[in-house]
């Protein structure tokens, strides 16, 4: 099937592509990129009888497909919650077209029958592709070390025990070393539960008003120092997920200039909200890491501007409407974030703290180099065409009872946003809105 | 007039609104006066005791007060178990709200549960103490208790002594008397007074005899025995060494310094006998303000008009 | 524009003439008391005790009730009404209570006051005393001592300010939209 996508801005940077073009994709790849006014205009006046599809793009923005490296699926285990498909769907709604599925599903993804599972499922039911993520110990128990090598071998593309520390700091120094075999990223969620101590907001101003339980920040920053030490000591590929505070930014910044080989993700909510969203005890605003205050908000948005941190993934964590709808310290910690991220991540762009390169690099490019994905994150004639078109300033509102995802816990619910993935292309199919 | 159909705790209420509710409490404590204790203020209408931590003196309190007003009372005690993977607290809510409560009283362990409520439920919601947030009753029949002694609250210096970082009834004091115009201080050990407390206009100290110096009202609370063992202090005498109060620390506060205590008392840890049953104290007092206070909470929440 | 319907002198000898009455009514001023009805009862009650001293040279006890627990509106109304004190310092049992009120309409606030006092003890008798009585009854109560009758109309409201209350002794006529 041929797609002919016209008038587009086109943004790789990748190859410092920035302009005005056409895009035409054959049979899932992308076959021709053209640039210039007169080919341009050959091409489709030739071609335009004999495409099943022409999309006119005028007004908005090519970019390669975002890939989101953080992405709760649930599926094996806890399909209440979300599915595969249905995972997907919101994803390709979000402008991913790749997304990575973390591994504390039911059971846990932590051997190679799970991996093949999941990869199965995906293709009969995925929207987009899905690379799973393994876990680094058995069970997420953080006491033995997982078969990353047979789980490699079926399609894992990096390990983590998101949901939980590796707490042990031997088994951590030995993960990554193993992982070096396969030169394979390690994820880690950093915080030290000990200091937590079951917390379940940001200690704080906020924690002492409302009677909650806080979590300190340097829950988070004693294990980014941990495992920055290890890394250096080992040489691995560290890459710290859902960062949320300044002083957690400040290490990995401090840590990068040394040459420590470490790469950093954060989540919209960290950039869009603080800790004030809890008021009233909405269960839709608890996540771990907690929100924090606006200095933390201030300095993730200074670390996303200045490289400190490469990448904005969401942490999607769907969860049913009822298990939120409880006592705060009982609801499970998680936001639905697929479906929100572009026109969140686009704020940035709208204030000044990204161009749109800077976006499409945090939301594609530094994810693709990070998990090796060298066909990902670009534009080029004869790579996979996982594209998506996006108007930078249509209006829109927020409707969590309209998500895809089955996941409606959101506290961005009846938010107005400013941009949106009108076309996602992925795996050969076109998804609009 | 109160604006919402529930009490859910201190911070929610303005200076008016307090102040309406003491007055009120003022007329219901003449009907406690009585020999016929009863008025058919509130005839026909349901309220439900739902605990969900054990309590019997707040919950005889509500009760006796519903009863005042010629409310019908059900109790409801739940055993709390977050192992037992029962009923949702939002469906047993429902059902009791469904059995006709107008009124609901809950008491859980939970912090914003009664927040929860108040958005899932048409019948009117009192806190009587959730987790570590309020237990916005006790601060207002404290305030009562604090009027009727002193004439007055605003300009006053009142200290509240004892484990402020678990304590409810200490938080909704704290948002109660600095509304009414107090000058709140706190005393305890590091430990137990979280860092932040500060940025609600208190001041703060670590000791009695500093703290105690021009106090007109001075509230014990009770200090948990569990906490022992878990860092906050090195032992329940060492705490009682530090914090109790004993008449030679009460001399520091002014000659006619009002105590207070919530109940129940740990005699011989946080308050001696010498003081509890001194002229000092007015904690049996508290006792019967509690219930004219309750009663005025639920008149007023009972004329607030639903849509 | 406000009608004046009795001005201070007019009110003074209305009261001194049913201070008179509840005297020979009473054959005198033994086991008698007053309680004046929130708020406006409670005032007249007081000069009505001054009356009765200053004709039989007796004390006599007064006392002051809150009907607003005993209404039978609380349901309906757009406001709770506000608490006020109800101080009678005195036993009520086996003494002839005569209620003092300003204006007389529909009667319920009465029905209202008999049952506070039952609940305060067992009176020998209950008496009424208005200084206005409005017409219109709704319920079968009736005064003993009326100040003035005042045929009114539903849409209008009669209104007794007292120097107590700050301004001045009068009894006004008021047109009112029905439902306020």
């Amino acid at each position: 099937m041929k797609i002919y996508i016209k008038n587009g801005h086109l943004i790789d940077p990748s190859q410092g592509l920035d302009s005005i073009g056409d895009i035409i994709i054959e049979n899932g790849k992308i076959k021709e990129i053209n640039t210039k006014r007169k080919e341009r205009s050959t091409k489709s006046k030739g071609l335009s009888k004999s495409f099943v599809k022409t999309i006119d793009a005028k007004g908005c923005f090519i970019m390669p497909g975002f890939i989101d490296m953080h992405v709760h699926l649930r599926e094996p285990g806890f399909e209440y919650k979300e599915t595969i498909k249905t995972g997907t769907g919101a994803a390709v709604r979000g402008g991913f077209t790749t997304v990575c599925c973390m591994p504390n599903t039911y059971p846990v993804h932590d051997n190679a029958s799970v991996t093949e599972f999941i990869i199965r499922r995906a293709a009969e039911e995925g929207s987009c592709t899905v690379l799973p993520i393994g876990a680094i110990t058995k069970g997420q128990k953080g006491e033995e070390l997982a078969e990353m090598g047979t789980m490699v071998k079926e399609g894992c593309i990096a390990f983590s025990d998101d949901g939980s520390p590796v707490m042990n700091s031997l088994i951590m120094r030995r993960a990554l070393e193993y992982s070096k075999t396969f030169d394979v990223p390690i994820i880690s969620h950093c915080e030290d539960v000990t200091l937590s101590d079951n917390g379940v907001v940001n200690e704080g101003l906020m924690s002492v008003a409302l009677g909650l339980k806080g979590i300190p920040a340097e829950s988070e920053q004693i294990m980014i120092f941990r495992d920055i030490a290890l890394a250096a000591l080992t040489g691995a590929r560290l890459h710290i997920a859902h960062v949320s505070t300044e002083g957690s930014v400040q290490l990995i910044r401090d840590a990068k200039k040394r040459g420590v080989h470490v790469t950093a993700e954060t989540c919209p909510h960290y950039f869009s909200l603080t800790e004030d969203a809890v008021k009233g005890y909405d269960t839709n605003a608890k996540v771990n890491p907690p929100l924090r205050t606006d200095r933390d908000r201030q300095a993730i948005k200074e670390g996303l501007r200045d490289g400190t941190i490469d990448v904005i993934a969401t942490d999607h964590a769907p969860h049913h409407a009822d298990e939120k709808l409880r006592e705060f310290d009982m609801a499970p910690s998680g936001i639905s974030g697929l479906e929100t991220a572009l026109g969140l991540s686009l704020r940035l762009v709208h204030e000044g703290v990204l161009t749109l390169r800077g976006l499409v690099e945090k939301m594609s490019l530094h994810p693709a180099r990070i998990l090796g994905l060298e066909e990902k994150g670009v534009l080029k004639a004869g790579s996979v065409a996982d594209i998506v078109v996006v108007d930078k300033n249509r209006e829109w509102k927020v409707d969590a009872q309209h998500f895809v995802s089955k996941g409606v816990n959101t506290p961005f619910h009846g938010w107005i946003l400013k941009g949106m993935a009108v076309v996602t292309i992925c795996k050969g199919k076109i998804y609009e809105q | 007039m109160l604006k919402t159909k529930d009490l859910l705790g201190i911070k929610e209420l303005s200076r008016e609104e307090i102040n309406l509710i003491l007055d009120t409490a003022a007329g219901f404590k003449d009907v406690l006066g009585r020999d016929i204790k009863k008025v058919p203020t509130l005839r026909g209408r349901t309220a439900v005791n739902l605990f969900f931590e054990p309590s019997t003196r707040t919950r005889t309190s509500f009760e006796l007060a519903a009863k005042r007003l010629s409310t019908d009372v059900i109790n409801f005690s739940v055993p709390t178990s977050s192992v037992v993977k029962g009923e949702s607290l939002i469906d047993t809510a429902l059902t009791v709200q469904a059995l006709g409560a107008d009124l609901i009283i809950i008491r859980h362990s939970s912090s914003g549960v009664p927040h929860l409520l108040s958005k899932n439920l048409r019948a009117s919601i009192i806190n009587a103490g959730d987790g570590t947030n309020e237990h916005p009753t006790q601060a207002l029949l404290d305030a009562f208790t604090v009027k009727e002694k002193k004439g007055k609250i605003e300009g006053l210096t009142i200290a509240i002594v004892g484990d402020i970082a678990h304590s409810r009834v200490a938080k909704s004091n704290i948002y109660c008397l600095t509304k009414l115009g107090a000058k709140v201080r706190l005393i305890g050990p590091p430990t137990l007074i979280p860092q932040e407390i500060k940025m609600m206009r208190v001041a703060v100290f670590h000791s009695m005899e500093d703290g105690l110096k021009e106090v007109d009202v001075l509230i014990m609370l009770r200090i948990q025995t569990e906490r022992q063992g878990k860092g906050f202090f090195p032992s329940i005498e060492e705490y009682s060494k530090n914090w109790g109060i004993t008449s030679e620390r009460l001399a520091h506060a002014r000659p006619d310094v009002v105590v207070m205590h919530p109940g129940p008392m740990n005699r011989g840890i946080e308050i001696t006998s010498e003081i509890a049953d001194g002229p000092h104290s007015v904690i049996l007092e508290q006792v019967t303000n509690g219930i004219a206070v309750r009663m005025a909470v639920m008149y007023l929440l009972a004329g607030v008009k639903r849509s | 524009m406000p009608k004046e319907l009795m001005n201070r002198h007019d009110i003074n000898r209305a009261l001194t003439r049913i201070a008179h009455e509840i005297i020979e009514k009473n054959k005198g001023t033994k086991d008698l008391c007053l309680v004046g009805i929130q708020r406006g009862g409670v005032h007249l009650a007081k000069r009505l005790a001054a009356e009765i001293k200053a004709i039989e040279k007796k004390d006599i006890a007064v006392g002051s009730l809150d009907i607003a627990l005993y209404r039978d509106d609380l349901n309906i109304r757009k406001k709770q009404p506000v608490i006020r004190r109800t101080e009678v310092p005195f036993e009520v049992t086996d003494l002839k209570i005569v209620l003092v009120d300003d204006v007389l309409f529909t009667g319920r606030s009465i029905r209202a006051a008999m049952d506070a006092l039952m609940d305060l003890g067992r009176p020998a008798n209950i008496q009424l005393t208005v200084l206005i009585d409005r017409g219109h009854r709704e319920l079968p109560i009736k005064a003993d001592f009326v100040g003035k009758n005042i045929p009114t109309s539903l849409n209008e409201t009669v209104e007794v300010q007292l120097k107590e209350e700050g301004g001045r002794d009068r009894v006004l006529l008021k047109k009112v939209k029905r439902g306020a």
